[in-house]
């Protein structure tokens, strides 16, 4: 499923921040993710206010010396696990 | 035999034995625990605070029935409080709307529904109980609330021809997640598999099914399945490994690696209540015993995938080739697999095979 860059992405029910050993993870049924520096900037901003679109240009912004491209490619990957797991909804 | 450890990530809390169901493959020992010797709630919040410390993020309250602890709510907010996930493994019954409520607002993260089958007489007939239209309801409550919902549906060679009608329960639910458990043959299970364990031809149409369904449904209900392993090629990674991620409190507070562990003949289970969590997962000699490789036998000790499998299912290795210490059987590489294929050798070929006669689990004292 192709991730629209206009839905805000929310954290499904059971899924949350957490914290293990200074390790920031998201919590979700059965499941543990570890979240780097850029997965937490990512997942902190899926509350359901920021856009696709917001999450990316932020995150451009916070990653300036990487390519854009390449950071818009490496978020909607990364929504597509998380979508892929039901860790995301998806909300107009 | 000293070996890194990692911490535990996982505290499978057995708050009970007590179930309002009778299910002929339960997971639980068949010698249960008596009511009178349940951790009391003080125990548990303790169990929760230092399973916290050392570094468990995820508690599982399962029982038999925890929702027949009438403290459940407490033990719920406790675990929360201290840090965990929680989830709650329920038959659904005895529930109510006010009481769904207030596991919610203690800060349930996620309710795992069970169910026998996908009609009332199927269920009834493995579980020896009615409780199907009481899970269907409490679907229906779940609707309206936020917290994640799975539905595990326990499957065997008597409710494997229903899985379409499973999926649609599941698609017209809230749930995020589905499993499709296949039963796993320790204890009541042993002593129901020829009535239990699905022919070939099931199984394959099991992998189809599941398969496809996961497709379809993905990004909104996640599909999870475990196989028969007497089918399998090779062993499952057994609790992720003995003593690496996952441990046990049984009612009465003995901590193991394992569900089943209480069937291997010799192991000493540390108690919650004369030592530290730490103390028992770090030294106990039934977390020891079959950490790291050292115990292993041939094939396991040169095999490649010994660190991806880890020799397998203990349990499984005592029932099948009497010996814990051995190769799980169910593996094509065990000297002992011929145990196993005997096993479904012997099995009827037709999949439903004239009237059970289960040997129903029982109620502790």
């Amino acid at each position: 499923m192709a991730i629209d860059t206009n839905s805000r992405p929310q954290l499904a029910p059971g899924c949350r921040l957490g914290e293990n050993n200074n390790q920031r993870v998201l919590l979700m049924p059965e499941r543990v993710l570890r979240l780097n520096g850029p997965s937490l900037e990512i997942v902190s901003r899926c509350d359901g206010k920021h856009t696709v679109a917001q999450i990316v240009a932020d995150l451009q912004k916070l990653y300036s010396k990487a390519e854009p491209h390449k950071v818009q490619a490496d978020i909607l990957g990364y929504l597509a696990l998380l979508q892929k797991e039901r860790a995301l909804d998806f909300s107009a | 035999m000293t070996v890194p450890q990692n911490n535990p990530l996982a505290l499978v809390c057995e708050l009970t034995h007590r179930c309002p169901l009778h299910c002929a493959y339960c997971s639980n020992p068949r010698e249960l625990a008596a009511r009178a010797l349940e951790l009391s709630t003080e125990a548990w919040i303790s169990v929760f605070r230092q399973a916290a410390e050392v570094g468990v993020l995820q508690a599982d309250f399962t029982g038999g029935e925890p929702l027949t602890r009438t403290d459940i709510v407490e033990l719920v907010r406790a675990a929360r409080a201290a840090g965990l996930y929680v989830s709650l493994i329920t038959s659904g019954l005895p529930l109510d709307e006010a009481k769904l409520d207030s596991l919610i607002a203690a800060g349930l993260d996620h309710f795992q529904l069970s169910f026998q089958g996908a009609r009332e007489e199927t269920a009834a007939e493995i579980s020896g109980t009615k409780t199907h239209a009481q899970k269907l309801r409490v679907l229906e409550w779940l609707k309206s609330r936020r917290v994640a919902v799975t539905l595990n549906f326990v499957l065997h060679r008597r409710n494997l021809d229903q899985m379409d009608e499973m999926l649609a329960v599941a698609e017209n639910s809230s749930a995020t997640r589905i499993e499709f458990a296949n039963v796993q043959y320790y204890g009541w299970a042993f002593a129901n598999r020829e009535q239990l364990l699905p022919t070939h031809a099931q199984l394959e149409q099991f992998l189809v099914t599941v398969k496809t369904a996961e497709e379809r449904l993905r990004g909104k209900i996640r599909v999870e399945y475990v196989v028969p392993d007497y089918y399998a090629k090779y062993p499952k990674p057994c609790m992720g490994g003995w003593g690496r991620k996952v441990m046990l409190i049984t009612p009465n507070g003995d901590a193991l690696p394992c569900h089943a562990a209480a069937v291997i003949p010799g192991l000493h289970f540390g108690n919650v209540k004369e030592e530290s969590l730490r103390q028992i997962w770090e030294s106990s000699d039934a977390f020891e015993k079959f950490r790291g490789e050292a115990w292993m036998q041939e094939p396991c000790k040169s095999c490649d995938r010994r660190a991806q499998d880890f020799g397998g299912c203990r349990c499984q290795a005592l029932l099948l080739a009497g010996d814990a210490a051995a190769t799980d059987p169910v593996c094509s590489l065990s000297p002992k697999r011929s145990n196993v294929d005997a096993i479904l050798a012997s099995l009827p070929t037709s999949e439903a095979p004239a009237g059970p006669q289960f040997v129903y689990r029982s109620n502790p004292a």
